[in-house]
């Protein structure tokens, strides 16, 4: 099995942050990952992406053409990115920035509001990890507890309190996607 | 134990773990994470991290702290390796080790800095002037380029000769899992002919001056004979799936990555692709290419450029067979699929000839 996935917004919203978790917990699983960031003359608020593999072999090409699953944090990435989703891939879209249409109807397209179960929650900037449980909860790529593992690997000492706001965005967007996909049974 | 690094970074850790107490450098993208890191642990280490005015002071401080016998390195990006070429013939030269590292960008000229393989003339056929030669190491992985780093220190002192490690923006960029293998470093101590203070010992003297054109040919000689020893006994490559072979890839670095899933993409649809990747680039690995000749029909070299180490992989081949050649520039990165294809128009199925 190989995962590719491409994580795209602005600078800011995590997204490099969320593309090195997931490799992070694969790694974490005993498989082999890379990572790989969009790099340019960039800034915040401008746009970012990361690209990332997780496999069960040796991985060839790091690069990622036609991903499997796209997780799309803003207007412009959507338009970029939503053309090289795999057939019957996954778009994953945080509807609560990015409303802009999906004409594909060969890819499976989920819109869940990140950022606003993000502020429900108490902390806006958990909005990548609700988009990310969504995820993971779509293609059990890795797990949830091991990205839980990797971001307590991550965070400085002072921040460890932030784990538990992350397990429960990661929670909400499991369940955003497992209710989308009830309702369309 | 596997950590999860830049490559950018790995080098800078591997760099320390060889010995490397020295680092002199300028920033430049897609580089910077290498000198950024050694800014912090090279003083944690007891080492010396100093981001000099420029590219040309860093190199020769380069030359300064390895005729004292110091470990050291300096890493720069296409342009800033073009401004280093001076120091790197006097360091050559002069017979200093040193590990000098290019995390390729395009060009030419300032370019741009997506990542690319332009660099392979400058870095294999001399770059500086002078009839000098160093190892040209092109790792493919972030594992490789911490285990090639430890090498090229080790080689280096071996050959008492500048030692390049050849990059690229993806290699440097990328995160991978990595994992720190102990290698013991030759102690400081057998560096006899380094400038360390005399007292007590005849006095050793560093330099790339003769004007006495017999003394300066005896020099080359010497210098000769030892580039000659490099090529005999550091030559390094991999090969992949080359036993029944009919199209052979040749690629290095990140290409030859992308190279490999093109090889396997090929095997699935029946077409027997193979692929050498030179871990040298200089000496460059004629044998392992000559080897996979009685069962390949032609060759296929893979650069992101626009046709540099082909020429290397046409003198190993000698006319043999054909040798194609692909490659994007400018910072673009040829992808599996590309690849793919040129592999599929050689064996002939985009013409509908039979491949079993």
């Amino acid at each position: 099995m190989q995962q590719e996935v491409i994580v795209a917004g602005f600078g800011g919203q995590g997204v490099l942050l969320t593309g090195q978790l997931l490799a992070y917990a694969g790694l974490l699983e005993g498989k082999h990952v890379a990572w790989i960031p969009s790099y340019g003359p960039e800034m915040r608020g401008g746009t970012a992406n990361c690209s990332v593999i997780i496999s069960d072999q040796n991985i060839g090409s790091p690069l990622v053409e036609e991903p499997g699953a796209v997780l799309v944090f803003n207007q412009p990435s959507l338009e970029k990115f939503a053309k090289r989703v795999r057939s019957g891939g996954i778009l994953l879209i945080n509807s609560s920035i990015v409303t802009g249409e999906v004409k594909r109807q060969d890819i499976q397209v989920y819109r869940v509001p990140a950022s606003q179960i993000a502020a429900q929650l108490g902390n806006d900037r958990v909005a990548n990890m609700v988009l990310l449980g969504a995820y993971l909860e779509l293609t059990g790529a890795v797990s949830t507890e091991s990205v839980l593992k990797a971001l307590a690997k991550v965070l400085s000492k002072g921040k460890s309190g932030l784990l538990e706001i992350n397990r429960k965005a990661a929670e909400m967007g499991a369940l955003a996607v497992r209710r989308s996909a009830a309702a369309e049974a | 134990m596997k950590v999860l690094m830049k490559g950018n970074e790995a080098i800078g850790e591997a760099a320390i773990r060889a010995g490397c107490r020295c680092f002199f450098g300028y920033p430049i993208t897609p580089q910077t994470e290498l000198p950024e890191y050694l800014a912090k642990r090279l003083p944690e280490a007891g080492g010396v991290f100093l981001q000099a005015e420029s590219e040309i002071a860093a190199i020769n401080m380069v030359y300064g702290a390895a005729g004292a016998g110091a470990r050291v390195m300096t890493s720069s990006s296409s342009p800033g390796i073009s401004l280093k070429l001076e120091g790197i013939s006097y360091l050559a030269a002069s017979e200093l080790p040193c590990v000098i590292v290019n995390i390729m960008r395009g060009g030419p000229g300032l370019g741009g800095i997506q990542p690319s393989q332009s660099d392979y003339f400058q870095a294999t056929k001399g770059g500086g002037h002078g009839d000098y030669r160093m190892i040209v190491l092109a790792p493919a992985s972030v594992q490789e380029l911490a285990d090639l780093t430890a090498e090229a220190f080790e080689l280096a002192d071996k050959y008492r000769n500048p030692v390049m490690l050849l990059g690229d923006g993806i290699l440097g960029q990328m995160m991978e899992a990595v994992s720190f293998r102990p290698r013991t470093a030759l102690p400081a101590q057998d560096k006899t002919w380094a400038t360390t203070g005399c007292r007590g010992r005849a006095r050793n003297v560093i330099n790339s001056l003769y004007l006495d054109p017999e003394k300066l040919e005896r020099h080359n000689r010497h210098l000769q004979e030892k580039f000659r020893q490099m090529a005999e006994n550091e030559v390094r490559s991999e090969t992949y799936r080359t036993e029944d072979a009919e199209i052979v890839v040749v690629a290095f670095g990140t290409a030859a990555r992308i190279a490999r899933t093109a090889v396997d993409s090929a095997r699935m649809q029946g077409i027997r692709a193979g692929l050498v990747r030179p871990v040298t680039l200089w000496p460059f690995p004629d044998q392992a290419i000559k080897s996979v000749l009685a069962s390949c029909r032609a060759l296929l070299t893979v650069e992101m450029n626009a046709g540099q180490m082909v020429e290397d992989v046409r003198l190993a081949v000698a006319g043999a067979r054909p040798v194609h050649f692909y490659g994007r520039t400018g910072g673009m990165v040829p992808s599996a699929t590309e690849i793919l294809r040129e592999i599929q128009n050689i064996a002939g199925v985009a013409y509908g000839a039979s491949v079993s």
